[in-house]
């Protein structure tokens, strides 16, 4: 498996990306989210993250960082705070009107266990 | 933890100096002018990875680290096909070739040699190299020698990325700031005195025929992309006066012993040991 | 925590209503009791937060500074082949760096700030790269011994309580059994090669031994954080456990090898079922740790010098970034309009 989800970060980031002395060209590289697609027909899936000065470099380090072994056909980045996560607190009121939709799941219905190509 | 995946460090079918160094064996060798030709190409990218291999630890910012890593470890892949494949025409391995052939014996011209200088300097350097070699390696696939032709297939495809690469900082540093302008130039006018060397035939070029590729060739194509480039990052090509090079004929500037005298030693040290 | 914490990080400074960070503080209980992971947007105890940015900080900072003793064979690798192997190698530790630093930034701490941290000597590395690599069979004894010792210590941190951390564990291990696997290689070669070989590859054995060993960490009597690490599913064996199990491994690989370990005490012990161990010479340790290895400054130095030299080509990207960006927003109005 490659691809796993290296930093899985869902937004939470640091925010001391000044400059220093007034300089615009001394602020540190902003971040970048990476995404790989290992073979062709599976989906991008999140790698880690890296710091690149612009989207053609961020895409260029992330070949070179993400996809040493193999392990990737495609690459897209993201930068960092263009993500727009749910937020954890509220994620009774997001995820669990999930749960309890049984019916939603093929194996709700056991009935018609046993019936072929069902 | 699974090991199969991380110790698979080459790509795919791609061809390699074990699979060469092979074919040696089984009597697919090169002959001796073909293997005098492999021999330059092949010291060309071992020198450069040699003074590329400097960077790792060393580079502006650890993703370049990897960035340079990758080149560095491509041209190492390439030096070790030629050398392997020119060996075979002598009886000698690519480890024989690198590590116990003195200074006169080395081919590679002398831009492969210059040193690292600055981070402009070193981009200056792979701008002209990887161009170079992209037009090389591109007309090489077509080589009469299998080969060759299959060395340059794997090559082309890896000196595109390091040219993509050259680009992308020429831009960066030529169109950044005033030191990195400043620089850049800088860089540019100490690489260029190498770059005519490059493109120069000679008589050794004649004798495999089709199997190599005459460097004059490569000129013009070599200029009209360089003048793109330049164009886009607002440079002039530096009015300086080429060097007479001579590195094909094994003569090099004061550069090579020292990085030879580096490479060498430990291997030197221990004849006949293997590692 | 009452004191703030000196910009470490930028998230901390929210004050959190007490109601909030009760729930937040029964949640993180309740994951720590189901072993299951917390993730960075999380409610998590102030001092889980430091201790993992510390951890995680230093670790990647080992994986950057630990470049530098290989690095320094690069150049002189006696083939080839060994050449590739041990730059893809130090690469690969570069990258290994960049996932860790990745991890930690998504506590709130920049790598930017941990740089400075680390080139102004306020954040720690693993003390064992302070000890000089001297000859080409220190390539298979780092690779052997102390990336061996840091494979068990990370196969656990794979679990790590913290999602981000554990999952740049997993792709570390996964590239880092070829490290080892590669230096056990290179002194098997030396192992069996010429009497001047052999010899390299035991002086480099006698060396690298004792501080790879003490990569675990002081023994459990007097390691104040480990209990802790313990608690929080950050850590999941002690230094000790740990060490046993490289000893126990290390004894049978380096038969082998053909070459010894330096310590006479060593020595199968049945009724454990482990092998015994003389005592580590933990006031060396304690010098080492305090900045008097042999190569502290020289260590320092270098990743300074780098960082420092490489200012004016990040600004120009920087500055190149922020052009074409104003360019293209000019282009596009000037269409718009």
């Amino acid at each position: 498996m490659t691809g796993g989800s290296t930093t899985g970060d869902d937004g939470a980031r640091p925010v001391d990306t000044e400059a220093v002395d007034g300089n615009p060209d001394s602020a540190p590289w902003p971040l970048w989210e990476v995404f790989v697609r290992s073979s062709r027909g599976l989906s991008h899936v999140h790698a880690g993250s890296l710091h690149a000065p612009d989207a053609g470099m961020a895409v260029r380090n992330a070949r070179d960082l993400y996809t040493r072994r193999n392990e990737g056909v495609s690459v897209w980045v993201v930068p960092s705070n263009a993500i727009t996560a749910t937020d954890p607190d509220a994620k009774g009121a997001y995820f669990e009107s999930a749960a309890g939709k049984d019916y939603r799941h093929a194996t709700y219905y056991t009935k018609s266990e046993g019936v072929k190509h069902l | 933890m699974s090991g199969e995946s991380a110790t698979r460090i080459s790509t795919g079918e791609a061809l390699t100096a074990e699979d060469i160094a092979a074919a040696n064996d089984a009597g697919t060798r090169a002959s001796d002018d073909v293997a005098q030709y492999a021999l330059r190409l092949g010291d060309d990218s071992l020198i450069l990875a040699q003074r590329l291999g400097w960077w790792i630890s060393r580079a502006p910012e650890l993703e370049e680290d990897v960035a340079l890593g990758n080149i560095g470890l491509d041209l190492i892949g390439h030096a070790r096909s030629f050398l392997t494949y020119a060996g075979g025409a002598w009886g000698k391995t690519e480890d024989d070739l690198a590590y116990f052939r003195s200074e006169t014996e080395f081919r590679s011209a002398h831009i492969f040699e210059q040193p690292n200088g600055d981070f402009a300097r070193t981009i200056a350097r792979q701008l002209v190299v990887s161009y170079f070699q992209y037009e090389l390696y591109s007309r090489l696939v077509d080589s009469t020698d299998e080969t060759l032709a299959a060395i340059a297939a794997k090559a082309v495809k890896e000196v595109a990325y390091h040219r993509d690469h050259s680009v992308q900082w020429v831009l960066r540093l030529a169109l950044g700031t005033e030191e990195s302008r400043r620089r850049m130039i800088a860089g540019i006018k100490l690489t260029w005195p190498y770059v005519e060397e490059l493109f120069q035939d000679d008589e050794l070029i004649e004798k495999p025929g089709g199997a190599a590729v005459r460097p004059s060739e490569l000129r013009e194509p070599f200029d009209a992309l360089i003048a793109e480039v330049f164009a886009e990052a607002e440079l002039d090509i530096p009015d300086v006066p080429s060097s007479l090079g001579g590195g094909r004929q094994g003569r090099h500037s004061e550069h090579l012993g020292y990085i030879l005298a580096e490479m060498q030693v430990l291997a030197r040290e221990h004849p006949g040991a293997s590692w | 925590m009452a004191t703030p914490s000196s910009g470490l990080s930028a998230v901390k400074d929210i004050p959190v209503p007490d109601e909030a960070a009760e729930a937040g503080q029964a949640h993180f209980d309740q994951i720590m009791a189901d072993d299951s992971r917390i993730e960075p947007r999380d409610w998590m105890p102030e001092k889980y937060r430091k201790s993992l940015v510390r951890q995680i900080g230093q670790h990647a900072h080992s994986e950057i500074i630990g470049m530098q003793p290989e690095a320094n064979w690069i150049t002189r690798a006696p083939s080839l082949k060994r050449k590739s192997i041990l730059m893809a190698k130090v690469q690969d530790e570069a990258g290994h760096g960049l996932y860790l630093y990745s991890a930690a930034e998504s506590l709130g701490t920049s790598r930017d700030t941990m740089m400075d941290q680390l080139i102004t000597g306020k954040a720690r590395y693993s003390s064992i790269f302070n000890y000089p690599a001297v000859t080409w069979a220190d390539m298979g004894a780092i690779g052997w011994l102390v990336d061996g010792a840091a494979i068990v210590n990370q196969v656990p941190l794979c679990r790590a309580s913290y999602g981000p951390y554990g999952r740049a564990m997993v792709r570390v291990c996964k590239e880092e059994s070829f490290h080892q696997r590669q230096g056990f290689e290179i002194l098997l070669e030396l192992a069996n090669g010429t009497e001047a070989q052999k010899q390299m590859a035991q002086d480099a054995v006698d060396r690298w031994y004792a501080p790879s060993l003490m990569m675990f960490g002081p023994p459990d009597s007097d390691s104040p954080n480990s209990q802790q690490s313990m608690q929080w599913n950050i850590k999941r064996f002690t230094n000790d456990e740990l060490r046993q199990r490289f000893v126990d491994m290390l004894a049978e690989q380096v038969k082998v090898l053909g070459l010894t370990l330096p310590d006479p005490d060593l020595k199968w012990n049945e009724e454990r079922g482990h092998y015994d161990f003389g005592e580590l010479d933990w006031d060396e340790f304690k010098e080492v740790l305090a900045g008097r290895g042999p190569c502290n400054s020289q260590r320092m130095e270098r990743r300074r010098e780098a960082h420092e030299e490489g200012t004016w080509v990040r600004e120009a990207a920087v500055a190149y970034a922020r052009k074409t960006a104003a360019k293209r927003a000019e282009q596009e109005a000037g269409a718009a309009s």
